[in-house]
Parts: C-alpha cells; sequence; structure tokens
C-alpha cells in the first residue's frame, strides 16, 4: 500500500543521503522524496512517498526514527492528510493544439509560466494521482518535458509535525 | 587555554577515562600522534593493521563496561578499518573510531589517501561525524561517547581533517550532552510491563529466550532472578552466552543453527516466549514461517523498537532498557497474588527433560588416534575452571566453543556473532588482556581464521600480552566444508587450506612460543603447559579430524524443529 511519510531532521551535510541510504540498504521503496528547510533553518522537513506491506511500512517508520538526525516522524497515511505535488510540463504546439492544451490545464488550475513560438510551459500543482491524470488527457507527443518534484505532505486541521 | 584540534582530542580522550586506544599512524593523523606523544595518560597499541585496531577495541568493550576507542589515518586506514566498524555494528558494541581526514580544503579533489569516510562507514555506523570546525572538535566527541554508550550501542566514527587536527581553540569539555532527535528510553511502559507479567504467570510452558542486550546491559542478575522466579527453562542465544549461568538446571543451551535439540523445541513449542535483548535472528530462528505454524505469544523486550516485529509478530511489545524494564516486571510478578503454576511447569519440563534425553545432549564420538575438537574446547574448559576470558575467530570452532565452554559469567564469551568476522579472535582478545591485566584469555581460532589477522602476533609481543591461542587446525575451512558435504554433495571447492605455515614455527618468528599437539593424549598437557606459564603468549596447532562437522544443525531455511542431530547422518 501507499504511504506518505513526514519527517523533521536536521538541516546538516549528509542528512539526506542517511535517508537515502537507509531505504537502499533495506531494499524500501521511494516513489518520491522531497526535503526543504522549514522556518526554522536548523531543521528540514522531508516527505517520502513510499509503498509496502503493513510490516514493511511499520519498519520504515522505526528505523528512521532510529536515525540520530531524525527527530520526529509522522506516517501521514494513517489519518486525515493534504498532498500536493508541483509539474512543471514544457509542450511543442502552435495555434489550435495549443488552445486547446490551455483549456485543459485550465481544468487541473494549471497556468502557462512560459511561452515561446513553438513552445509552452504549464504550471500546476495538485495530488500525484490528479497530474497523472492531466497528463493522460493531453496528447503525449507533444510533451517536451515533464519536472515533478514529488509529493510534499501535512495533516488535516489539528494534525501537527513540529518540535 | 588555546589548544590545537590535535591536542584537544586527545584531553577529550582523558577526559572520558580512556585508558588505551588501539590505532596506526599516517599522514593525516600525524598531529593527533604527536599530542599523543607528548602526554601519558591515554596509552596508545600499535596494531599491525586498522582492522586489529578496530576488534581489539571491541574487545576490549566486550570484556568491560567501557567505550573502546580506535585511531585510524585517512583513506586505506579507514577502508581497513570498516570490517571492525561493521562487526561492532553487528553486535552493538560502542565504539569511538577517529579517523583522519585530508585538509578540509583538499576534500573532494582526490586527494592523496581520500576517502569519503562518512559515506563509506555509513551503513554500518550508529552515527558519524565531519568535524568542519575546530571548536567543535570536544563537543563532538562528547556526542559520540554519549551515542556510543547510551540506548543500543553502537560504533560512532568521527573524521578530522588535518588542517582542522592543526588549528587552535580554547578547550572546555562539555559536562553533558543534549540531542533533541536522540532520546534513548529507559523504562518501559507499565502497562505493557503488567500485560507481560500476566501472560507469563498464565503460561503452561514459558520460555525465556536472553540475547546479547542482557549481556551489554548488564542485566544478568535481573535474569537470573526471572528465571528463578518463573521457573521455566531458559536459553541463551550466540551473543548471550553467560547472561545466564550454563551450568545451571534451567539452562537448555543455545538455540538455533547449531543450538541443542531442547532449546530449538522449547522455542518452537512453548505457550508464551519472552524475548530480552535478542532479535530473532535467520540464525536462530531459522524459517520465520516455519516458526510461526506453531502458535504461542510473544513477549519482546528490547531497547531498539525496530529490533521488535521485524522478523516475527510480537503480542506484547516493551520498548526499554533491560535492566529497569527486568525490575519492572520482576516487582509486577513478585507483587502478583498469581504464581506460576506448579502443576503445568512440572508437565513442561518433563517435557523438556524429554527432549534432552531425544537429543542426547551435545555429543561427539572422541577417539585415541586423533583429536577431536570438541575434545579441546572440553579440557580448555576444565583446566581454565570455566573462568577464562574466550575470544573466537568465525566458524566451526566458534560453534564448538560456544557449545561446549560453559559460560557461566557475562562478558566472558566474545566472537563476532552478527557479521561473523573470520580474523576477530585475536585482535579482540588483545583488547581483553588490556583491560583484564592478570586474567587468562585464550583465543580459539582455526587455521584459516588465525591467518587473517596473524600480524597481532607482533602486537602481542611488542605490549606483552599473554593470550593463550588454540587453533584448531583441520586444514579445512571447516564450516564451508561441513555445508558442502552437507548440500554441495561433498564438491569441496576452495575449502581445503593448501601450503599453510609451519604455526609453530611462525609463533617462534615472532617471539611466541608455539606447540603442535597431533595426538589426543597430548591434549591436557599442551593445554597445561601452556596456561602455566603465565607471561607468555603460547600458539598452540592442534591437529584436529578434518572429517568432524558441527551438531546438533538447522540447515538454512529450514524450521527449529527441523534439526539434524548427529546420530541422523
Amino acid at each position: 500500500m501507499r504511504h506518505i511519510i513526514s519527517l523533521l531532521m536536521e538541516n546538516e551535510a549528509g542528512a539526506l543521503s542517511r535517508v537515502a541510504g537507509l531505504f537502499s540498504a533495506r531494499g524500501y521503496n521511494i516513489e518520491s522524496l522531497s526535503v526543504a528547510p522549514t522556518e526554522d533553518p536548523t531543521l528540514s522537513r522531508m516527505t517520502i512517498v513510499t509503498s509496502g506491506s503493513d510490516a514493511i511500512i511499520e519498519q520504515i517508520n522505526k528505523q528512521l526514527n532510529k536515525l540520530i538526525d531524525v527527530a520526529a516522524v509522522m506516517d501521514l497515511s494513517e489519518g486525515e492528510h493534504l498532498e500536493r505535488e508541483l509539474m512543471l510540463v514544457k509542450v511543442r504546439g502552435e495555434g489550435s493544439a495549443c488552445d486547446e492544451l490551455k483549456r485543459v490545464a485550465q481544468g487541473f488550475h494549471g497556468r502557462v509560466i512560459d511561452e515561446s513560438n513553438a513552445t509552452c510551459t504549464i504550471e500546476l500543482t495538485d495530488t500525484c494521482a490528479k497530474l497523472d491524470e492531466f497528463l493522460q488527457a493531453i496528447n503525449p507527443d507533444m510533451i517536451l518535458e515533464t519536472v515533478r518534484t514529488g509529493a510534499s505532505g501535512i495533516g488535516r486541521g489539528e494534525r501537527i509535525l513540529k518540535l | 587555554m588555546e589548544l590545537t584540534g590535535a591536542e584537544i582530542a586527545i584531553r577529550c580522550l582523558q577526559e572520558e577515562g580512556v585508558e588505551y586506544i588501539f590505532g596506526y599512524p599516517g599522514g593525516a593523523v600525524l598531529h593527533i600522534y604527536d599530542a599523543l606523544f607528548q602526554q601519558d595518560k591515554v596509552k596508545h597499541v600499535l596494531v599491525r593493521h586498522e582492522q586489529a585496531a578496530v576488534h581489539a577495541a571491541d574487545g576490549y568493550a566486550r570484556s568491560s563496561e567501557k567505550v573502546g576507542v580506535a585511531l585510524v589515518t585517512s583513506g586505506p586506514g579507514i577502508t581497513n578499518a570498516v570490517t571492525g566498524i561493521a562487526t561492532a555494528y553487528m553486535d552493538s558494541i560502542p565504539l569511538v573510531v577517529i579517523s583522519g581526514q585530508v585538509p578540509s580544503f583538499a576534500i573532494g579533489e582526490d586527494a592523496f589517501q581520500e576517502v569519503d569516510a562518512v559515506g563509506i562507514t555509513r551503513p554500518c555506523v550508529k552515527h558519524n561525524f565531519l568535524i568542519k570546525d575546530v571548536k567543535d572538535i570536544a563537543p563532538t566527541i562528547k556526542k559520540a561517547f554519549y551515542l556510543a554508550k547510551s540506548g543500543r550501542p553502537g560504533p560512532v566514527l568521527v573524521d578530522i581533517p588535518k588542517d582542522i587536527s592543526n588549528q587552535k581553540a580554547d578547550f572546555v569539555y562539555p559536562d553533558k550532552v543534549n540531542i533533541r532527535s536522540y532520546n534513548p528510553l529507559g523504562k518501559g511502559d507499565s502497562a505493557q510491563i503488567k500485560l507481560a507479567a500476566q501472560m507469563l504467570l498464565e503460561a503452561k510452558r514459558p520460555m525465556i529466550y536472553a540475547g546479547g542486550g542482557v549481556v551489554l546491559s548488564g542485566a544478568s542478575a535481573q535474569l537470573t532472578e526471572l528465571v528463578r522466579l518463573l521457573g521455566a527453562p531458559c536459553t541463551n542465544t550466540l551473543m548471550g552466552l553467560g547472561g545466564f549461568p550454563a551450568n545451571d538446571k534451567q539452562f537448555v543451551g543455545m538455540p538455533g543453527m547449531h543450538g541443542t535439540y531442547e532449546a530449538c523445541m522449547a522455542m518452537q513449542y512453548c505457550d508464551v516466549l519472552i524475548a530480552i535483548g535478542a532479535r530473532f535472528d535467520d540464525r536462530v530462528v531459522g524459517n520465520v514461517e516455519h516458526f510461526a505454524q506453531v502458535p504461542r505469544k510473544i513477549i519482546h523486550i528490547d531497547i531498539d523498537p525496530s529490533s521488535i516485529a521485524k522478523r516475527v509478530k510480537v503480542d506484547v511489545p516493551v520498548v526499554g532498557e533491560l535492566k529497569p524494564v527486568l525490575e519492572q516486571l520482576l516487582s509486577e510478578l513478585h507483587s502478583s497474588k498469581q504464581k506460576p503454576n506448579a502443576t503445568d511447569m512440572a508437565a513442561w519440563w518433563k517435557q523438556v527433560d524429554e527432549w534432552r534425553v531425544k537429543g542426547g545432549g551435545l555429543r561427539y564420538k572422541n577417539s585415541d588416534e586423533i583429536i577431536k575438537p570438541q575434545f579441546v574446547i572440553e579440557k580448555l574448559y576444565e583446566i581454565t575452571g570455566g573462568d577464562a576470558f574466550v575470544t573466537s575467530d568465525v566458524g566451526q570452532h566458534q560453534m564448538w566453543t560456544a557449545q561446549y565452554y560453559k559460560f557461566n559469567k557475562p562478558r566472558r564469551w566474545i566472537n563476532s556473532g552478527g557479521l561473523g568476522t573470520m580474523g576477530f579472535g585475536l585482535p579482540a582478545a588483545m583488547g581483553v588482556q588490556l583491560i583484564n591485566p592478570g586474567a587468562t584469555v585464550a583465543c580459539v581460532t582455526g587455521e584459516g581464521s588465525i591467518q587473517m589477522n596473524i600480524q597481532e602476533l607482533s602486537t602481542c609481543k611488542q605490549f606483552h600480552l599473554p593470550i593463550k591461542v588454540l587453533s584448531l587446525n583441520n586444514r579445512y575451512l571447516g564450516m564451508v566444508r561441513q555445508w558442502q558435504e552437507f548440500f554441495h554433495g561433498n564438491r569441496y571447492s576452495e575449502s581445503y587450506m593448501d601450503a599453510l605455515p609451519d604455526f609453530v614455527k611462525l609463533a617462534e618468528a615472532y617471539g611466541h612460543m608455539g606447540i603442535r599437539i597431533d595426538k589426543p593424549a597430548d591434549v591436557e598437557p599442551a593445554i597445561k603447559e601452556a596456561f602455566a606459564r603465565k607471561n607468555e603468549l603460547v600458539f598452540m596447532d592442534f591437529r584436529t579430524d578434518p572429517t568432524e562437522n558441527v551438531f546438533p544443525m538447522v540447515p538454512g531455511g529450514k524450521g527449529l524443529s527441523e534439526v539434524i542431530l548427529a546420530e541422523d547422518l
């Protein structure tokens, strides 16, 4: 089953590789991983999308907690949560094909952030599944590049991950 | 007062009360060696290979309650140390390894003897640090010692670039450590402990399964009290031997691949199993699906939550330090009105005793013609009164020592259980002998393992370490040969040790005494003579039966009740 795990870790050199190394050493899946410092610059917040049996997910949570640099771990999938991913898609298209694409993008609350004679770059933010849907909805031949950040997750309401 | 980074590092070791460190100098640690030279509180033991430095520090830690310290240079210094670090990591041994690094401005430029020490050790340390500012040396070393010995112990690496060890800073050793992301638990959850107590009191067939955690946390007395109170059988894993006295009637021997029949069967068919500082590893429970086929309740006490429910489902997990948790459990059991049911317990022991008879105990067919390796270990046990520190290497000799030397005290049995590192025994014995001067220290090894760190005979000479080396020389990599005999159609692929050296001459070349023993009748006199030489290292080269196998055996991938006994073949 797909799980989205959030964690707070010391914003120190090598901290990211400890997490990445843990996943590869123990053979766990990483679908995506996104990380950046928080409002407290000494801490980084990481969102990991992974999958596995309940036993594997339990081990992943425990192993993450065991890392000395990791201050807090929350399996967001265990409760109400939100997830968002940013995607940039550059397409080649002119005239009506391009207009059609922009209309589809609008339906996904996307916006055009760059245009040239023959290309157009669209920014979309949504759940990973919704972004997949957008890619399905457009003509794949037009796609030049897609760039995705991986999911960022946060608990709903009073579900808060903070030190 | 301003000191150089190197001086600060050594002062930190002094503050930690470190008596001996084990190391090997090189370019990147020259400043540190210079600081070491100019003081006499921390004594340095010069090994002949960095792997041995870490194993020696490891033996020092295992046989005492101290943190072992090793000092190595950059590049090949640290890569040689990695096997030692991984060995300590797998067995949760508290070590601080200080490595030199190329100057900080040269890092990343493929400088001479540069290797990413933090990167290369990351998967086999509890934590590691690369120091980038001389002011961080003291607080980092303080943290390293704290991390190494607290919670689930383990090795911690501190990598110090050469320029940093030569810069100056004020020396202030912090009184305490605060790591906000690291808060190991002490006591266990009282509700869980109540549940565990209830489950144990209601058990008809309780079984106590204790591992290396008992030894590491100094909880032998509490374990012994628990075993007495419950009246249940107790098994100790390879890492836990000595945690409960082996000559006690409630001890059923070691479980697992080369455990006793009764221990394997009791693990399999008990109704409540309490695991204490043990981790259900593959060498202990064998095939986990097979293990899970028989219903039983499992209580698991461990300091590391990730050890719980990793391989088997657990009914009552208790996270905490073993000593306080066992004390909590004991007081819960004492205060309960319920007592273990004597009738149930008598029936359970009747069953266990039947298994004891069926398994036939640990046994081998002795010979007047050829030395049986088990016989050597039995004689070693007798002659040392069961009171020696015994280190071992890895293979058949390790299993025979675990089986036939009855460890009655913790921290006496020093072996590489998790990683299974050949070459561990001799350097580990050096650390043991240094921290236990005057104690009897034996290193049981084989002609294969000993050659992986035989150069340490030179270190033993320099530091007057009167270790007794018992090499069970069967001219084979015995455990490999055994598996090839059982599972690979007697195709002994590369397991014969051809062109062996004359170990007696080799020992003599290093300045020690060597004895070659060919006949069973000479075993006892040779061991007696060797151990009578209190101040000398004696190398005993026993020519043992090359065809002897280790029994009982639960083959890899099989279940605990599928054990092969000696007569089955």
